[in-house]
């Protein structure tokens, strides 16, 4: 079978921090609209996660013989990340994973490099996720700008496409448009009238008539573009260059509801379109970043197909809380320094968190081969009829869940996460019973009896390492 | 399985000030709770064959009987620590106890401390369990709150009745307290400062959690035949009852987070063992575990002292208080005399020794006719609980069986 997008996913996070806010806060000038941020148990990789998630809903994760994770903000300069994104996913071990970083082309270049891998061989399925949690000066324009995302493609051809790739260019660029030194927390960067006319325009123009010209194809059959940029005048500029006319749609930057979310960005975009795109459709895909790299799809007649439940960009576009001070934000980045509060007493450990790795990244519970009840975290010893070692692991990641009882915590809260919901819930697998923390909620959202979903989350930074556990929240 | 009612006797019992002592070290908690009890017995340091100690809270986890041996000068005895969440106190008693029972020694200190207030912060901080990730945020409160959500919801009150009910306790534990030189809180309060507090853990406010204390108590026990010789008035160990559950109650499956079968068991334990068949009519003095007014809630019907969902009906009608059929934590409870954990099972049966013995420090808070006391823990997230039975007179109240040798 041929190569192509078998399936996509998307996530943004819960909360949206409205522009005029932020603006507010400085005495400047609003861009207008939202922007998504990332809550303060989330990162890349927990994002990186989800995305993950919704490609795969309705599709055996047994089959996925590869996952490769692009960001240029990853949690950690040295660690793959893919491995643990592709634990928490639940994929088979004997897997290929790869990190991209460094580029708002990493994206992108992590598809190519899956492309290219099913292509030659190497493997038959590859997820490629995108995450980006950047950070912009604050009162800057990019602090505004910018949004947090991610996206996830998974690229095969074990099943019929819904997108065929026909085509790709790529063009290398050298020169300092953005930028982060090894030591920085924001994005530098020059003159903006330079950087979009020789980065962005200049590269994007190249690359994107490059593949038209290879392809012997004209504006007038191309029915989408989906145009990566930095800012929607950015956009329309280049896609005048371009000469792309009415019966061009397009796609939809994203500013004025998420913002500019890095090198998942273009990925981003990509499931938007797909969630609304026709079999046939000629599909344009370019992204930026020192170079630029274009790509025409084919939409194929497999998109029509109903899937599981991934939600894609709409689903959770659609659903959104509105974050109660850009202080809040401050603070979910990291950019300001809460009061501590009383220490957390339990001290992780690397080799117990590997004994432990299928239940608590995993979050796999042990289904008794005897009697049928389910346990979470797993038990060698069966509660119900105490069979010995005679289980077998059952995911229990994507499973909804029921809350049995619950408190709402402000003695184990913090200042920027006042009160925790703890909880103890019922999974609608075997009413498997376990404790977690609820994220992502507002209070009077809780009560007994309520619908939960599960969503991987950095619990903490202790001994030098990020941890990561499940915790749950109301259904998205 | 056997019964060994009445074979050991309290013949003297310490206890330190609770509060936050800024003051004392582990050492001179230690100290204040072992020289009352062995001048309250007649002995000294040199008299002690053998000791139980018990301690739960880090930093002190893992240095054994050192405090003990080295705060008294124990010198070449044996000794046991003991390290059992909030039952410490009464799991060194009862190990104690057996030690006693079984004719190895004849004198025995068991004594439990904590020394909570060198951490600075309020309470006992965030993160317990076993798994740091899994259990990262949890909280005592936390824990007996979700309790509380689950009565209210199985037993149908309202918020508002619930939170009223619990409100209630509190003002009786406080009130109680009040008249307890030694409590950690002496101040009374009004049912609307309850209801007005800042919430810890919803449900519970700060009225609802007991105070995070200082303090240690201390018993002597010996064979009860010996008992005559240290004083008149000695107490008799009726019985003991511990369990524990096999889970955490929230990785049972289907458990209710009502019906702990710690709490069922170990009462049944003990009350078969001391004879009692009907709990709310022959105990004429409870001290139970309020680590939070939930908990004492809970505790009126699992110690069968309130019909299964009715407790709130004892409650409206004063029959825990002072002055009612079965009056519960006389001394403040854990709400208001206060709750260094290794301590708080001996606190417990402190009060009931005094009461038992017509020597509460303030005469208005002395019980009439108290025969028969109990002192209750619960303890963990929660998973382990034990109750004691205390008496005055040997042979009461008539047993079923299994004490033929009590006169031993």
């Amino acid at each position: 079978m041929t190569t192509g997008i078998v399936s996509y996913g998307a996530y943004i996070p819960l909360w949206r921090l409205s522009r005029d806010a932020i603006a507010a806060a400085w005495g400047a000038r609003s861009l207008g609209g939202e922007r998504s941020v990332a809550n303060n148990d989330e990162d890349t990789i927990t994002m990186g996660v989800e995305a993950a998630v919704d490609c795969l809903s309705g599709y055996d994760r047994q089959v996925v013989d590869g996952l490769y994770f692009a960001s240029t903000t990853s949690p950690y300069k040295e660690k793959e990340c893919s491995t643990l994104i592709a634990a928490a996913v639940d994929l088979r071990p004997d897997i290929m994973t790869a990190d991209f970083g460094n580029s708002l082309r990493a994206g992108t270049a992590a598809m190519r490099a899956a492309l290219d891998a099913v292509n030659a061989g190497s493997a038959r399925s590859i997820l490629v996720v995108a995450s980006d949690c950047r950070i912009g000066y604050p009162g800057s324009d990019y602090e505004q700008n910018f949004g947090d995302a991610a996206a996830a493609v998974l690229i095969s051809n074990a099943a019929k496409p819904r997108a065929y790739v026909e085509g790709s260019y790529s063009i290398s660029d050298e020169l300092y448009d953005v930028w982060r030194l090894d030591k920085d927390t924001y994005v530098q960067s020059w003159e903006d009238r330079f950087i979009t006319q020789h980065g962005y325009t200049d590269s994007m123009y190249k690359a994107i008539s490059g593949l038209m010209g290879k392809l012997s194809l004209s504006p007038d059959g191309i029915s989408g573009a989906i145009l990566y940029a930095p800012t929607a005048r950015a956009q329309q500029a280049l896609a005048r260059r371009l000469g792309l006319g009415s019966n061009t749609q397009l796609q939809d930057l994203l500013i004025s509801n998420v913002g500019i979310c890095g090198c998942a960005h273009a990925l981003l975009m990509l499931a938007d379109a797909l969630g609304e795109a026709r079999p046939g459709e000629k599909i344009l895909l370019a992204s930026y970043g020192n170079g630029a790299e274009a790509f025409l799809l084919r939409v194929g007649e497999e998109i029509d197909k109903v899937r599981g439940g991934g939600r894609g960009v709409k689903g959770f576009l659609n659903s959104k809380k509105v974050l109660p001070s850009y202080v809040r934000y401050l603070s979910y980045r990291g950019l300001l320094e809460p009061e501590p509060g009383a220490p957390l007493r339990l001290f992780p450990s690397a080799t117990a968190s590997w004994r432990e790795r299928n239940w608590a990244i995993r979050m796999h519970g042990s289904k008794c081969r005897n009697c049928g009840t389910i346990h979470f975290p797993i038990e060698r010893v069966c509660f119900n009829c105490n069979s010995k070692d005679n289980y077998e692991e059952v995911r229990l990641s994507d499973r909804k869940a029921e809350v049995f009882t619950y408190t709402l915590d402000n003695l184990a809260g913090r200042v920027d996460d006042p009160t925790i919901a703890q909880i103890t819930l019922d999974f609608e697998l075997g009413r498997a019973r376990t404790y977690l923390v609820m994220t992502d909620y507002q209070p009077e959202d809780v009560s007994i009896g309520m619908q939960v979903e599960m969503t991987f989350r950095r619990m903490y930074e202790s001994r030098g390492m990020y941890h990561y556990f499940w915790k749950c929240r109301p259904i998205r | 399985m056997g019964n060994i009612k009445d074979r050991v006797a309290i013949v003297g019992m310490g206890c330190s000030r609770f509060g936050e002592r800024w003051d004392a070290g582990l050492d001179d908690l230690i100290i204040e709770a072992a020289y009352e009890a062995f001048e309250d017995a007649g002995v000294g340091g040199k008299d002690i064959q053998a000791a139980w100690f018990g301690m739960t809270v880090a930093p002190y986890i893992g240095d054994s009987c050192t405090h003990l041996a080295e705060a008294l000068k124990l010198h070449g005895i044996p000794m046991t620590r003991v390290e059992d969440w909030c039952i410490t106190g009464h799991e060194a008693l009862r190990n104690a106890w057996f030690a006693v029972a079984c004719g190895m020694y004849d004198r025995v200190l068991v004594l439990g401390v904590e020394k909570l207030k060198d951490t600075g912060f309020g309470g006992l901080g965030a993160g317990r369990g076993m798994s740091p990730v899994l259990e990262a945020r949890r909280t005592a409160p936390g824990m007996f709150g979700m309790i509380a959500t689950r009565y209210f919801h199985a037993y149908g009150l309202s918020r508002e009745e619930g939170k009223r009910a619990l409100a209630k306790i509190a003002v009786k534990n406080h009130y109680n307290g009040s008249m307890c030189p030694k409590a950690h809180f002496r101040n009374r309060i009004s049912l609307e400062q309850v209801l007005n507090a800042p919430i810890v853990a919803w449900p519970l406010g700060l009225f609802d959690c007991c105070g995070n204390s200082d303090g240690s108590a201390a018993a002597i026990i010996v064979p009860v035949g010996q008992a005559g010789s240290y004083r008149d008035n000695p107490v008799y160990i009726k019985g003991i009852g511990q369990a524990h559950d096999a889970l955490l109650p929230s990785n049972r499956p289907g458990f209710d987070w009502l019906h702990f079968e710690s709490l069922i068991n170990s009462a049944s334990q003990a009350y078969e063992q001391a004879g009692i068949s009907n709990p709310r009519e022959q105990i004429d003095i409870a001290e139970v575990h309020d680590c939070f007014t939930s908990t004492e809630l809970l505790l009126y019907e699992r110690l069968c002292f309130s019909p299964e969902g009715k407790a709130k009906e004892d409650i409206d009608s004063g029959f825990f208080e002072l002055g009612g059929g079965l009056p519960v934590n006389t001394d403040g409870g854990l709400k208001c005399f206060g709750h260094p954990i290794g301590a708080s099972g001996l606190r417990m049966t402190y009060e009931v020794y005094k009461q038992l013995q017509g020597k509460a420090e303030l005469p208005e808070r002395q019980l009439k006719d108290v025969s028969l006391g109990l002192a209750q823990t619960f303890g963990g997230p929660p998973q382990v609980a034990a109750v004691v039975v205390l008496g005055k007179e040997l042979g009461y109240p008539g047993t079923k069986s299994g004490d033929k040798n009590a006169s031993l």
